[in-house]
């Protein structure tokens, strides 16, 4: 009962989500019916489809794995968004300035990287909630704010090629070769280039495996260390950790820290495995649909991988809706994110009814 | 230095506050209550886009007004009913709501005006640019009437800091937060409405740029009070005037300005928040008990 339980309400906070969706497609005046299977059609065709929707649920996981962390400590970190922007930026920072470096010296460093920026943005709302008691959710928005703001100064004035019209840095790991100006040393490879059968254009890479790894990563961390332990008492009931002897802080700073450090993680994607540069404003709102992933994975490892490739195969198929509809845009996938974070919330409106029907025991509350 | 602080900049200062003083009176009777309202970015968003496109199509400003605040308390009736009614997490339902109302405005906008981008421009007649910041400026004396002189006032506090011994005295809890939910909605939209139909004269994607936030953090800092509240959303509204009147003087690149209210936000919060005191019951959903 418990697990069929973690599994309904989802499945149906997903299809009220989408009936919604279709309730308000039909007030724009396109057909529904049309508008989802356009949708779901993209998102799953043979190799494009999937490998796209793969690619844009990699950074989901990460989000939605940074979110569930700070969510078992009692927090919401609404700036992954700022931390993957920091993250990418520094990465293509690393990326362009060691770019003589060797790939096994140059690719690693600009992981890591990735990781101690984001941990860095992560960590600094962390310390002023556990040092000033100020909330993470306004500070971790406005630091989203500064970090975008941080990073399109740094591309503008200081890693632009000269007389670049897009707000670019330079490429990562360019050297002189002889053949010329080569940047493979700093990229992480694309599933076309390790295998013959899969396109080498759709930019899904080895990022993503290294997102399924995160998954177990966080697992074994949250319920099999320590460190997680303390983390999820501090969540549950921080009055009780604190009388059981753990710093309560300590917790608050370590948990926004790794959230950081996965949210991070994006620009691994991002900047080594895709664009090979930063870009500004590449982020189609990772950040924030990692809430709704995390959410909708309720906050755990293998939810977050189910619900981040729906969302990935939502941004897929979004971007077709928004082509090859009349009047619907991409903006629907805002929509349905938000409805099923809503619904999700809300998750008494269905124990509530289901129970009125009997078909479930209802809750003793 | 001494010619920036012109009229201009006073006048600046109060243009510039209005949005944030009436999101965040609303967010007083909201949080006074004792629900946690994290929307009021969507709020200002819901009220922005329709006191755009119903003063577009209406061509009367006073019926996109009455729209954005109609709007305003609609969608705060979602955070209501999830909140109240079904006890979701009121931080968790405020962020569903500022997304939703991210994506809203782009999917109506795109719909009706092929541009997912902006409303279509309003002629200047057509615009607002002083009666909202009348409506702030007499909102303040009201609100601090309402809370500390009406029987309804009395109600809201005590929902906000002891639901239990409200309950107990005969006040209807859930009513007394309903009503408190939908009155932060509408003063939103009229802060959202401002933006879009008394600043500017289109509504422009995600145009709060934030807003309903700083309004939050001037909530806290001014303690859940109308005056210091007031207070603290006019230095929000400096700290932005002074930041519009450098871009043209200092030579500082526009990326250093634009962060100035962003990181004076977060200072204030934790220099000032040690200071002040929530409503004790906030964020706390309430079980009458059976």
């Amino acid at each position: 009962m418990k697990h069929l339980r973690e599994l309904l309400f989802p499945l149906i906070a997903v299809s009220a989500a989408f009936l919604v969706g279709g309730v308000i497609v039909l007030l724009i005046g396109d057909d529904p019916i049309e508008t989802y299977r356009l949708l779901i059609g993209s998102a799953l065709s043979w190799p494009d489809g999937i490998g796209y929707t793969l690619f844009y649920a990699t950074p989901l996981i990460f989000t939605g794995l940074a979110v569930t962390v700070a969510f078992r400590c009692g927090l919401l970190n609404i700036g992954a968004e700022g931390q993957l922007y920091v993250a990418a930026f520094a990465t293509a920072w690393v990326g362009i300035t060691f770019a003589q470096l060797p790939a096994w010296v140059l690719i690693p460093l600009a992981c890591l990287t990735a990781v101690m920026s984001g941990a860095a943005w992560g960590a600094l709302p962390g310390v002023l909630k556990a040092r000033f008691g100020s909330h993470e959710v306004i500070n971790t928005i406005m630091l989203n704010f500064v970090a975008v703001a941080l990073a399109s100064y740094f591309t503008q004035y200081h890693y632009k090629n000269e007389g670049d019209a897009i707000m670019q840095t330079k490429m990562i790991g360019l050297i002189d070769t002889a053949q010329g100006l080569r940047g493979e040393n700093a990229h992480v490879p694309r599933i076309g280039q390790l295998v013959g059968w899969f396109p080498e254009r759709i930019p899904l890479n080895i990022s993503f495996f290294l997102a399924l790894l995160a998954c177990a990563l966080v697992y074994v961390f949250l319920w099999r260390t320590k460190w997680g332990y303390e983390i999820r008492a501090t969540g549950a009931n921080p009055t009780a950790a604190e009388y059981g002897g753990i710093s309560t802080r300590k917790q608050i700073v370590l948990a926004m820290s790794v959230s950081g450090a996965l949210a991070g993680m994006v620009a691994i994607n991002e900047v080594l495995g895709y664009r090979y540069r930063y870009y500004d404003g590449f982020s189609v709102g990772y950040g924030f649909t990692g809430i709704a992933v995390a959410l909708l994975g309720r906050n755990h490892p293998v939810g977050v991988l189910l619900a981040a490739l729906l969302f990935g195969a939502l941004i897929r198929g979004g971007l077709f809706v928004d082509i090859f509809t009349d009047r619907v845009s991409k903006d629907l996938v805002l929509v349905l994110q938000a409805v099923v974070i809503l619904f999700v919330a809300a998750e008494a409106l269905f124990r509530d009814s289901l129970g009125r029907f009997g078909l479930l025991k209802r809750s003793k509350v | 230095m001494t010619e920036i602080f012109t009229l201009s900049i006073v006048l600046s200062t109060i243009r510039l506050a209005t949005p944030l003083l009436l999101a965040a009176l609303g967010g007083l009777y909201s949080e006074r209550a004792g629900v946690i309202n994290i929307a009021l970015e969507g709020l200002m968003l819901a009220g922005a886009f329709t006191a755009a496109a119903v003063t577009y199509y209406t061509q009367s400003p006073w019926v996109g007004l009455l729209a954005a605040v109609v709007a305003g308390a609609a969608v705060a009736g979602v955070h209501a009913v999830a909140c109240i009614q079904f006890k979701a997490d009121q931080v968790v339902s405020g962020t569903a709501i500022n997304i939703l109302f991210l994506g809203v405005p782009a999917l109506l906008s795109g719909a009706l005006f092929s541009s997912t981008g902006a409303t279509p421009q309003i002629p200047k007649e057509n615009l607002i640019p002083w009666t909202p910041i009348v409506i702030a400026v007499a909102l303040v004396p009201l609100t601090w009437y309402v809370l500390n002189r009406t029987p309804f006032g009395l109600r809201l506090r005590a929902v906000g800091e002891n639901p239990e011994a409200a309950d107990a005295a005969g006040v209807g809890v859930a009513r007394i937060r309903y009503a408190a939910v939908l009155l932060s909605g509408a003063l939103a939209a009229i802060g959202g409405a401002y933006l879009s139909i008394g600043q500017a004269s289109l509504f422009t994607r995600n145009m709060t740029a934030g807003r309903g936030f700083i309004a939050l953090a001037a909530l806290i800092f001014g303690k859940w009070r109308p005056v210091q509240t007031m207070l603290a959303c006019l230095l929000f509204g400096f700290a932005e005037a002074m930041s519009i009147q450098m871009q043209g003087v200092a030579k500082i690149p526009v990326q250093f300005i634009q962060i100035i209210p962003y990181v004076l936000t977060i200072v204030v919060l934790a220099g000032f928040i040690g200071a002040s005191r929530a409503p004790r019951a906030l964020g706390l959903p309430y079980q009458k008990e059976r």
